[in-house]
């Protein structure tokens, strides 16, 4: 659960940190890998596993290229302005979360996983696919902290977000890196969704959860810090967990809302976000 | 000033068609009428504080649902009167908004949206949390003897359309002596150049906690109206949408204007009510005026006939 | 002679820049006092501090005895300090009238309509009162700046290169209007144009690195040597 909040956060944090724009519909991103998933997983006429994995490739693109769509018609033209945009991604998440009502309907439907495999441990079984998921969505994440610090595209998109201005006159065009990063942020969160699937179902009003995880995960963690976002992740994936066996799950989000709105009065950098 | 008394002349206009609707129109929509003129009050109160002031805030549902709990729960569990009750819940809005605004708005921008958002998604939890006492997501319906005023049974047609424009016609008045006021002039300039008002003079933090709490009073009361004036009190009022709905019916009609909000609502009852004829999904309508509005009209309807000829109009 | 705004020891720095560097200051009630110095000498930071848009990292300012270190800058301004930015700052969409009764709501005027024209009468604005501020000559909306300084009536009004894109013309009209302004209010001018200081000035203060290079008339100031060295060069001509 941890990792593939991981995922979907850092696809979050990405979008902010090079663009300065925060998407609301990021839950909706989330939403559509999953039920991307299941389409594809339905009408591919091959054995489940193959399905899945094709899923797993298939969606993502599938999200980010809505992504690079929506940003290209919509954020561009805003002038990603932070305030409008943020009102426009709003929009956006009633669009796509509609729309997927209309296609899909409004029931949770499961998909199957790719392999089914109990790890007998010494203290208790665990689901061998959970243990993929981690692993999937650690290789996820090194292949984007990878790309980030050692492929040109990486480099042209942290240009981008420390100077937007001076990355334009070096000739980078920043529309496209925007589109791209929005894309790729997408997508990293529709990934997350065909991990999570199997496991959960999908449904058309999931996306809400994820977001709200998000959220405070990107912002305790440090809105653009990478590192901040692993570590909120963790902290928060883990003890999701351990607060909902004390309290009820609806206290444990009340001090989840109430924290991250303090935490952006008080420290408004996170844990490890750079002071602006 | 005859600018001013044209001015007056206008919202006056407005306030005596309504009333006259109440007698031409058949009840389905005079009911609506209602209703869209009590979510115009909601309406007009986000608008002083983001349509004048620049705060841009998506935890609005927060007041309008402290409001309507202030009004509901002392006439479900202590029996209180309507009039009494619609006062605390004018009150609470404008408590809750004040409390809020001490913490938000040590943030601005981006920050501020989140920090009200959080703030209003946590206060949407508590009311599910304490469920028995508040009804959670069912919620409850209004005592019967809670929903008179001054003798007036406001469950039947006429009373509850004269109720509701009684209250929207003082809230437009107020609405329009603020916004000409000195101090409604303290607002706009502290929306178009923070700096400069600081070094006239003014307090920063004082003058939109001021707005804030106006706009809780207004969120506040227009809760508490809602809830006696058709009878339901729940929890599905606190939640995301109904900070959205004022935010959609003031882009629409247009921010920062005074009539702004009342046509945007009207606009948006309307489109709400016609789509969710045919489809489950009328949220998608929803979600595409927002993304139209904002990149084609930010203005909304009467922003842009100010721009373009009526500079007059407040 | 009390002096009306007396700063010790100011210093602020930005990292490892010092801006200002212990400056000791005085301004008298009723004077023209001019800033000068470099680029980057600190001027502007100077009056960020003492206007409070900047907080003080040690040092203090007081204002008529009182001391001001910790007063936000807003209650400066209540106090009877007003500013004027280097970067015209007004409010372009609000008309005329609007930017300026802003002002003269501030100080508590009762009537405002007439604090207005007053303060437009003075700069020569008058009759311009419907107009959007954004669509005025860039000279004008400086002198719509001087007049929104104006109608707060302060005790000290500190202008930030005010003279800075006008044409002759407007300057010559710019000296007079500063000249018939003291002695109820007290200027404190950062500017670069040379003839504009010598010309208004009753004292100088040339700032260099952060730090007070000399104070004085305009004549004992132009025959410090250490003064002609670092900012002067020997001559009197414009910089």
């Amino acid at each position: 659960m941890a990792a593939v909040l991981a995922l979907t956060a850092v696809g979050l944090n990405l979008v902010f940190g090079v663009m300065r724009v925060v998407n609301v519909a990021h839950g909706e991103f989330f939403m559509l890998g999953a039920i991307g998933a299941w389409f594809v997983t339905q009408y591919l006429p091959v054995p489940a596993a193959m399905a899945w994995i094709a899923a797993l490739v298939i969606a993502p693109l599938a999200v980010g290229a809505i992504a690079a769509l929506a940003d290209v018609t919509v954020l561009k033209r805003l002038k990603y302005d932070p305030e409008a945009t943020i009102v426009a991604t709003i929009g956006l998440l009633y669009i796509f979360q509609q729309a997927a009502l209309s296609f899909y309907g409004p029931d949770a439907r499961p998909v199957a996983p790719p392999f089914h495999l109990r790890l007998q441990l010494p203290w208790f079984g665990y689901s061998g696919y959970k243990l993929f998921v981690v692993v999937a969505a650690a290789v996820i994440l090194l292949g984007v902290w990878l790309m980030m610090t050692r492929t040109r595209a990486g480099l042209v998109m942290r240009a981008t977000q420390v100077d937007r201005e001076t990355a334009r006159n070096f000739g980078i065009d920043v529309d496209r890196v925007y589109a791209g990063t929005f894309a790729l942020g997408a997508a990293l969160a529709a990934a997350a969704a065909v991990l999570i699937v199997p496991i959960q179902q999908a449904h058309y009003l999931m996306g809400h959860d994820p977001l709200l995880l998000s959220f405070i995960v990107v912002i305790i963690g440090g809105l653009g810090s990478l590192r901040g976002t692993l570590v909120a992740a963790l902290i928060i994936g883990l003890s999701d967990g351990v607060i909902s066996m004390f309290f009820s799950p609806t206290l444990a989000k009340i001090i989840a809302t109430l924290a991250v709105a303090l935490v952006l009065v008080f420290r408004p950098q996170g844990l490890f976000g750079a002071k602006e | 000033m005859t600018g001013g008394a044209r001015i007056w002349a206008l919202h006056l206009a407005l306030v005596a068609v309504l009333f006259a609707a109440l007698f031409v129109l058949p009840t389905y929509h005079a009911t609506n009428l209602a209703r869209i003129m009590v979510l115009a009050v909601f309406a007009m109160g986000y608008n002083l504080a983001f349509g004048y002031t620049g705060l841009l805030s998506l935890g609005h549902a927060m007041f309008f649902a402290a409001g309507m709990f202030a009004m509901g729960l002392p006439t479900w569990h202590w029996g209180w009167g309507g009039g009494p009750a619609l006062l605390l819940g004018l009150v609470a809005g404008g408590a809750m908004a004040g409390a809020v605004g001490l913490l938000a708005l040590r943030t601005a921008g981006v920050s501020f949206m989140i920090v009200t958002l959080m703030f209003a998604q946590a206060g949407y939890l508590t009311i599910l949390y304490f469920g028995q006492v508040t009804g959670g997501d069912e919620g409850f319906v209004v005592e019967a003897a809670a929903r008179s005023l001054f003798g007036f049974d406001l469950s039947s047609d006429v009373p509850r359309y004269l109720a509701a424009l009684a209250l929207f016609a003082t809230a437009l008045a107020g609405c329009l002596w603020l916004v000409r006021s000195p101090f409604g002039r303290v607002m706009v300039a502290m929306r178009e150049n923070e700096e400069r008002s600081r070094m006239l003079g003014y307090d920063p933090f004082r003058v939109k906690l001021a707005a804030l709490v106006i706009s809780g009073l207004y969120a506040g009361a227009a809760g508490a109206a809602y809830g006696l004036l058709f009878g339901y009190v729940g929890g599905s009022f606190a939640t995301i949408q109904y900070s959205i709905l004022p935010l959609l019916y003031v882009l629409l009609g247009g921010a920062g204007t005074v009539l702004g909000p009342f046509l945007g609502a009207l606009a948006m009852f309307y489109l709400i009510d016609i789509t969710s004829g045919f489809t489950s999904a009328w949220l998608f309508f929803v979600g595409a005026a927002l993304v139209l509005l904002i990149l084609f009209a930010p203005k909304g309807i009467l922003g842009t006939i100010r721009e373009r000829g009526a500079r007059w109009l407040p | 002679m009390a002096a009306l705004m007396q700063t010790e020891g100011l210093v602020r720095h930005f990292g490892g820049l010092r801006a200002v560097d212990g400056v000791d200051f005085r301004l008298e009630p009723g004077e023209i006092h001019a800033l000068i110095g470099p680029n980057g000498a600190g001027k502007t930071t100077f009056v960020s501090l003492l206007s409070g848009r900047l907080p003080v990292q040690a040092g203090r300012i007081t204002l008529a005895g009182q001391d001001i270190t910790r007063l936000p800058a807003h209650a400066r301004v209540r106090a009877g300090i007003a500013y004027t930015f280097q970067i015209t700052s007004i409010y372009p969409r609000l008309t005329v009238f609007d930017n300026v009764a802003l002002a003269v709501q501030s100080r508590g005027a009762a009537d405002i309509a007439a604090g207005v024209a007053e303060a437009l009468g003075r700069v020569g604005l008058t009759g311009l009162d419907a107009q959007e501020a954004g669509t005025l000559s860039y000279g004008h909306q400086r002198l719509l700046e001087v007049a929104m300084g104006l109608a707060l009536k302060p005790r000290v009004l500190i202008l930030d290169e005010p003279t800075q894109g006008l044409a002759a013309g407007e300057i010559e009209g710019f000296k007079a209007l500063i000249r018939s302004l003291v002695p109820d209010t007290t200027i404190l001018l950062i500017e670069h144009n040379m003839d504009v200081v010598m010309d208004l000035a009753d004292r100088i203060t040339v700032l260099n690195f952060g730090r007070v290079l000399a104070v004085g008339t305009p004549d004992a100031v132009r025959a410090d040597p250490g003064v002609q060295d670092a900012y002067l060069g020997g001559h009197h001509a414009a910089g």
